[in-house]
């Protein structure tokens, strides 16, 4: 019978009755007492030279306070790149400052250049729109595609910057000659050029800040959409304002989906915050639906072409990759991660390739900020090796499945060093082949072809196995790779006089559930009702640290340092419990909810023992303080490597291209699971995301710079009917041996390995129809797509 | 975006030359246009009021006139700012060749939008500049042409007879204005 309490219970998100009773609080409810609004003004071309800023005619106008420009900025410190990259000669990655206003110059649709605040949101937005009538930018060629900008020094995001490139880096640089030779001798090279397409994260919040300022003690507050407030407090107070951190309070309350895109600090956050000092007033700003789609740092946008050298039986040989990854106009905190240590470290797969060389030119562009979105540099390792180890298993005539298990590192290799550098702790790779083969029912597909062909349809099978490195990171390690801050995390027990606990931790919850899976942990380890834990985060001012959510690291990282703080917490329990059970400390045993003297009926349950903590009377005051709270910082010694396998069945309509996901089986090991209702709700909308971006997304910039996909008229979200009813398995468990909870990560999971089995499928689909000079469609794979591509 | 096409307007060349040089005129033909005022020399001032898809504004901008050829060729190009709805800019090489029926005008037109209309309209702008440069062009020939001989005999069968008279030419309003 599954429990119904604690680990590895489904317990309901109790989040969600907040949430869907409209009860939840998200920056943009609050009001505050005399509040202000900020507009920002945007650039509406995407490259220019600003000639001439007239801010007379907008700061006359009713209502406005004041007005602010790049001008007003230039002293203070840019937003920084979180991650220094070198480039394969040795020299480091070019990193353009990055200004709260642009300031000289404008360089994507959106990029802000002026802001305006008011006492009211139209008045601010009026007076905008007559500082941008006021202004005067002379429009320079836009810099769009990444080949071209790296080709051509004369135009030039970064006047600074020839090239146009902020580094071109190779992994492992070393190996690079070995890889060579192996290609040249290689009894088969298949080769396949692909592209990651650009995606705008569309979180349904869209991002909002506020900034106040207290004139009485100097203390800034800034309530934010953010991911990561610890994070954003570090980032706009010692890099970009010069506030001392204890003077400012990073609060994030509810915040409606990031995906990423709010781990990033942004220049709206200084901007209210420099506002909220001069006018002593709260100053607000929300952003529209169309500035998310302008100034949100978007994802992926990968251009790559990649070589797989094997025999002729496909025993994979070596992989090379040449990637221009597209960063945009200026470098958002993790956007030199991402297309390096985020993916060229991945791209050994989950298979014993002895030789991998991985080359990624990363590309200033005229477009908006790229930074990591769910996944983040993995799904775009795994779409490249997926796709390609399909597009050989057809050019040698071999069964995809055959091919994997061929190739698969074998359960009694690990630990495994890979040849891009990672050691992969633990993993069953067959294990989970096996159960996505027999939960597909791969031998009854050939039926399910007969039957799709019979109404008019071609049905394919795709296949795509995926690993993952998350729970970023280790903090000695990700500093050796560039990282300029260390990835552990933190958390406070915090137990109350009658035994309720209120749990302070590092990372932040905007949908994954924390707030009922942590408490289940605490609850199972305390042998109390979960109804006794309180998750509390998202403020600066109430946490010891974080390093926020993202990289599937929360439960592994902050999870665990959580379970490290309940562990000192039954440790202190028990020195109290040995005074007043008149017993030796090492006599104490602590089972479910009690401190028991052993082999004796002696115990004092938890409350009893938390009560004398906060009213001593009966207390070893001499040897140990009054109280019951415990703080635990926790560095994880590896990454943790989730793993998995996914099949995906389509049906592609001949005459119209459209194709339609008819099942989506998912076979994963995440390790340990705490809560598998909520993992099962982490891998759907993983994979509705992942197929969202195989057929329907689309972030199309035109050669001017224009974003032609600004608004859900032109940008194609999945919606209920694009997706199939999934079939998720997560019974495959290899406990990840590094971290006391065993657990491995599971929020990118579907959004790294649906992208290649859906194209996967409908190339299987194309040639079953006999389409056999389809070998790859880009995504989105459109029905437009598809339909040139069969009648190309 | 680049639309390229051609037209055979029934009048001499030198009176398509004139009409195109002509505010008055330009501003009967451009759909939406409120005011175009200006010289060849300095440019025309214009007000355009265009809905593209959702998005309406007032464009305002300039219209210069480049590599002029008398009679034979011009470039027109403009900038017309709409606001909150951002922009749309483009130039238009138009030639001239007379043909027995009068002249034949081909017009190469390369046009961008920008901001909220780009962001917003995108999957309508081609069709949208399309369906403009078509009624532009039919004002412009209707213009110089005179009103079609059916809708003409009813409406002013004076001039269908002056244009009967002038070798097949019809005498529209704008060229009994230049005479």
């Amino acid at each position: 019978m599954p429990k119904d309490h604690g680990i590895g219970a489904s317990s309901k998100r109790r989040e969600d009755v907040r949430f869907l009773t409209g009860k939840g609080v998200y920056t943009d409810d609050l009001a505050l007492h005399g509040q202000t609004y900020a507009v920002f003004v945007r650039s509406t071309v995407a490259h220019g030279r600003i000639k001439a800023i007239n801010t007379a005619n907008a700061a006359a106008m009713p209502g406005v306070l004041a007005v602010f420009t790049g001008e007003d900025f230039k002293d203070v410190g840019g937003n920084p790149a979180g991650w220094l990259i070198n480039s394969r000669d040795g020299t480091p990655m070019r990193e353009p400052k990055r200004p709260v206003l642009a300031h000289g110059k404008v360089r994507h649709v959106g990029d802000a250049y002026a802001a305006v605040v008011a006492e009211t949101y139209n008045q601010a937005k009026d007076a905008a729109q007559q500082l941008a009538d006021d202004t005067d930018i002379e429009e320079l060629p836009a810099i769009i595609d990444m080949k071209a900008a790296a080709a051509d020094a004369s135009n030039r995001v970064h006047d600074e910057i020839p090239d146009n490139l902020c580094f071109d880096w190779g992994w492992i640089e070393d190996n690079r000659a070995t890889v060579e030779e192996v290609f040249r001798t290689a009894p088969h090279v298949t080769t396949l050029e692909l592209v990651n397409n650009r995606l705008v994260p569309n979180a349904m919040e869209p991002r909002a800040s506020i900034g106040e300022y207290f004139p009485g003690t100097g203390d800034y507050k800034l309530t934010t959409t953010s991911q990561n407030p610890h994070l954003t407090r570090l980032l706009v107070a010692a890099f970009v304002m010069g506030i001392p951190e204890n003077k400012l309070t990073v609060v994030a309350p509810d915040v409606g989906g990031g995906f990423g895109s709010k781990i990033y600090h942004y220049g709206e956050e200084a901007l209210v915050l420099a506002a909220a000092k001069k006018l002593a007033r709260p100053v607000r700003w929300t952003a529209e639906r169309s500035e998310s789609f302008l100034s949100d740092a978007h994802g992926r946008d990968h251009v790559t072409k990649i070589e797989l050298a094997c025999e002729k039986d496909g025993t994979f040989l070596a992989f090379r990759t040449e990637t221009y990854a597209n960063v945009g106009a200026y470098l958002s905190n993790f956007s030199t991660a991402t297309p390096t240590f985020l993916h060229g470290t991945l791209m050994a797969g989950p298979y014993k390739v002895p030789n991998v060389y991985v080359n990624v030119k990363t590309v200033f562009t005229n477009t908006a900020p790229v930074d990591a979105y769910r996944g983040a540099g993995r799904p775009e390792a795994t779409f490249s090796l997926e796709r390609v180890i399909d597009k050989m298993c057809r050019e040698l005539g071999l069964d995809a499945f055959e091919v994997r298990r061929k190739n698969f590192l074998t359960p009694d290799q690990f630990p495994y060093t890979t040849p891009v550098g990672l050691v992969y702790d633990t993993g069953n790779y067959q294990a989970t082949l096996e159960k996505a083969i027999e939960m597909a029912d791969v031998a009854g597909f050939g039926a399910r072809v007969a039957a799709s062909k019979a109404r008019g349809k071609l049905r394919g099978l795709g296949l795509s196995t995926w690993i993952e490195a998350c729970g970023i990171a280790p903090s000695h390690l990700v500093g050796v790779l560039g990282s300029r801050v260390g990835l552990y995390d933190a958390a406070t027990v915090r137990v109350n006089a009658t035994g309720n606990i209120s749990v302070m931790v590092g990372a932040h919850s905007h949908g994954q559930g924390h707030e009922t899976v942590f408490a289940q942990i605490v609850a199972e380890k305390l042998g109390i009702p979960e109804s006794s834990v309180e998750i509390v985060h998202g403020d600066t001012s109430k946490i010891p640290f974080g390093m926020g959510s993202y990289g599937s690291r929360s439960l592994a990282v902050c999870g665990t340092a959580m379970t490290k703080a309940v562990d000192k917490i039954v440790a202190k329990g028990k020195k109290i419990a040995a005074h007043m059970l008149e017993a030796s400390e090492g006599d104490i045993t602590f089972e479910d909810g009690k401190f028991s003297v052993a082999g004796t009926d002696k115990a004092k349950t938890f409350g009893e023992i938390a009560f004398s903590a906060y009213v001593p009377h009966n207390y070893p005051l001499e040897t140990l303080e009054p109280g019951l709270e415990e703080t635990a910082f926790y560095d994880p010694a590896n990454f943790t490597y989730p793993a998995g396998a996914y099949l995906c069945e389509v049906e592609v309509d001949e005459g119209t291209g459209k194709v339609d996901v008819v099942a989506f089986h998912c076979a994963d090991d995440f390790g340990n699971v705490m809560n598998p209702m909520i993992v099962e709700g982490q891998v759907h909308g993983g994979v509705g995301q992942g197929i969202g971006q195989a057929l329907c997304e689309s972030t199309t910039y035109d050669e001017t710079g224009q974003l032609l996909t600004g608004s859900y008229m032109d940008y194609a979200m999945p919606r209920a009917d694009d997706v199939p009813f999934y079939n998720v398995d997560y019974s495959c468990q290899t406990p990840c041996t590094h971290n006391p909870l065993g657990v491995k990560g599971c929020g990118e999971a579907g959004a790294i390995g649906s992208p290649p089995a859906v194209v996967n499928a409908v190339i299987d689909a194309l040639h079953r129809g006999g389409h056999t000079h389809v070998t790859h469609i880009d995504m989105p794979v459109s029905p437009n797509r598809v339909w040139q591509a069969i009648n190309g | 975006m680049q639309l390229t096409d051609s037209r055979d307007i029934k009048a001499a060349p030198e009176a398509v030359w004139a009409a195109i040089l002509n505010p008055e005129v330009l501003k009967d033909c451009v759909p939406g246009c409120e005011s175009m005022t200006g010289s060849v020399e300095a440019g025309f001032e214009a007000a355009v009021v265009q809905k593209v898809g959702p998005v309406k504004a007032r464009f305002t901008g300039v219209v210069t006139f480049s590599d002029i050829a008398p009679g034979r060729a011009l470039t027109l190009t403009g900038e017309g700012k709409g606001g909150a709805a951002g922009f749309a800019k483009g130039s238009a090489k138009v030639t001239m060749e007379p043909i027995p029926e009068g002249t034949r005008l081909t017009y190469e037109v390369q046009a961008n939008v920008g901001g909220k209309i780009a962001q917003l309209g995108s999957r309508i702008i081609d069709g949208f500049a399309k369906k403009m440069a078509d009624e532009f062009f039919a004002r412009f020939q209707q213009t110089v042409e005179g009103p079609p001989p059916a809708e003409a005999d009813g409406a002013d069968p004076e001039t269908a007879d002056e244009a009967g008279e002038a070798s097949g030419e019809k005498k529209g309003w704008f060229r009994r204005l230049i005479g």
